[in-house]
């Protein structure tokens, strides 16, 4: 340690003294989210019919390497189908406990029915509330459950607490 | 010379006011090593994190307090005590203003002939609460750790020593009080050098000796879990630390007093207000918080050095400066002036 590389050093150390943090104060600022960020899974609709993209057919919950997902499927109502093609997820549910993120669902799925969107407040307090069905990912559905019970009980808005780019995949899905 | 109670009343608020500025200490180092390395630090405790320090000390007073089965409970419980003593009563020397500044009490406790080496002797007594805390634990770790710390601060206190020596000559004194007032930067330009050399020589040695970084083995996570302390917890553990702390805090204003004009502010202040360089407190208090600062900066520079490079740079390279320092000083007033 010669003396001059000390000096050095600390000529850095004293130069980022006076930079600006880059922290970001999470809950009162948003965070900001890329595009690609794997957070909660989003059920897609197809944008025009307004159908399910979900065909009931289980390759996410046979890909998924957490077993986290569990899918039951039944016959379409030809007078009034819920999905696009023969059959459709009557049950569909991801355990968020379970789940790691790793977006094997998505690739798996021959519709492009489950992505992987940007939430990730998914913080509860029951074993159960973790347990996310069809009525908590479909298009249209904001937040996660807690944040869904608080705004219901404060009556007001889900506020998220980030921000992200555009992604394609994520059509019809609004934060 | 104050009245004996006005003396303890004085030394009892000096060490309330030692242990809060322990605390704050804490405060300000995370805040600035946040800042050095692009971050806030803590600030959701109250405004500005103000409140941390008091947050942790709850927390660290409910910890629970182990004590190992196989040690020596009277010394273990002992040598906190001796290290935070010792670390508490070295402030007591140095003066914060002149005679009967402060609502005409004196800013001092010990008005001492003989200030610095009380100074130096205590400080070194406070290698004793090291050591015998090491000791006491009866841990492997904790003695290897305890030997080595105080090799450390026993080699670094010759550099001190011997870096004091030049101001003592100059200054012809070693009441602290009259160092300051002395002011040994006004005797003569030629002493400069010597000076420089020997602030940088006591600067290193009291790094040290307070085992800032980069000479921070006692902690030694690495090699030694935690040196010293690793047998201690809660309380016991604290006040090691708040040795640790109020000893950083002493270093500064050592320094400060023995080479940056101690409790005296800048002469061009008196422009503005006059006699504001003679106002008791704030000088010592300002200088304190900016050497402090500069020990955090050292921190947020610098590695740890390893245990043979630190006794190598303490007996081969800062032994010699410091002797060199004292020995330049000593010519110049024997053969120039």
């Amino acid at each position: 340690m010669s003396i001059l590389n000390v000096a050095k050093g600390m000529g850095v150390t004293l130069s980022h003294l006076f930079k600006k943090p880059v922290t970001v104060q999470y809950p009162e600022e948003k965070a900001q989210i890329q595009a690609r960020f794997r957070g909660r899974h989003h059920l897609l609709r197809h944008p025009d019919t307004g159908l399910e993209k979900c065909i009931g057919c289980s390759l996410c919950a046979a890909a998924c390497p957490a077993y986290a997902i569990y899918v039951e499927a039944a016959e379409n109502d030809p007078d009034d189908p819920t999905s696009a093609g023969e059959r459709y997820a009557s049950i569909y549910e991801i355990n968020m406990l379970r789940c790691i993120f790793c977006g094997f669902c998505e690739e798996a799925c021959p519709t492009g029915a489950v992505v992987l969107g940007h939430e990730f407040e998914l913080a509860d307090f029951r074993y159960d509330h973790f347990v996310y069905g069809k009525e908590d990912m479909l298009v249209g559905v904001k937040g996660s459950k807690w944040q869904r019970r608080e705004a219901e009980r404060k009556g007001g808005e889900v506020e998220l607490g980030f921000q992200a780019g555009p992604r394609p995949e994520l059509e019809g899905v609004d934060y | 010379m104050d009245p004996l109670w006005v003396i303890f009343l004085k030394a009892f608020v000096m060490s309330v006011l030692l242990l809060g500025g322990f605390a704050y200490l804490t405060w300000y180092q995370r805040r600035l090593l946040g800042r050095f390395q692009h971050r806030l630090g803590p600030n959701r405790t109250g405004p500005f994190g103000l409140l941390q320090p008091i947050a942790d000390a709850i927390k660290m007073i409910f910890k629970q307090d182990v004590t190992p089965t196989r040690a020596d409970k009277f010394v273990f419980i002992l040598a906190p005590g001796i290290s935070v003593v010792f670390a508490l009563v070295t402030f007591g020397a140095i003066p914060a203003g002149p005679a009967n500044s402060f609502f005409g009490l004196d800013p001092w406790i010990l008005d001492l002939d003989i200030g610095l080496l009380y100074v130096l002797a205590t400080t070194s007594i406070g290698v004793y609460g090291i050591f015998l805390g090491g000791w006491a634990a009866n841990s492997k770790y904790s003695l290897l750790g305890s030997l080595r710390s105080s090799a450390q601060i026993i080699s670094y206190e010759l550099g001190l020593g011997l870096s004091v020596l030049s101001v003592i000559m100059i200054a012809g004194t070693l009441n602290l009080r009259e160092i300051v007032e002395l002011n040994v930067w006004s005797v003569s330009p030629w002493l400069w050098p010597g000076l420089i050399v020997a602030l940088f020589a006591f600067w290193i040695s009291a790094t040290a000796e307070v085992s800032n970084v980069p000479f921070d083995l006692p902690e030694a996570e690495q090699e030694l879990v935690a040196g010293y302390i690793t047998e201690y917890s809660s309380l016991k553990f604290a006040l090691f630390f708040m040795a640790e702390y109020v000893g950083m805090i002493n270093a500064s204003a050592i320094i400060a007093t023995l080479f940056l004009g101690g409790y005296k502010g800048p002469a061009f202040f008196d422009l503005l207000i006059p006699g504001m360089s003679e106002w008791p407190f704030i000088w010592l208090i300002l200088k304190i918080v900016l050497l402090l600062g500069v020990f955090i900066w050292l921190q947020a520079s610098l590695m740890r050095m390893r245990y043979d490079q630190l006794m190598r740079f303490g007996w081969v390279w800062l032994f010699e400066i410091a002797l060199g320092a004292a020995l330049l000083t000593g010519a110049v007033i024997a053969f120039v002036l």
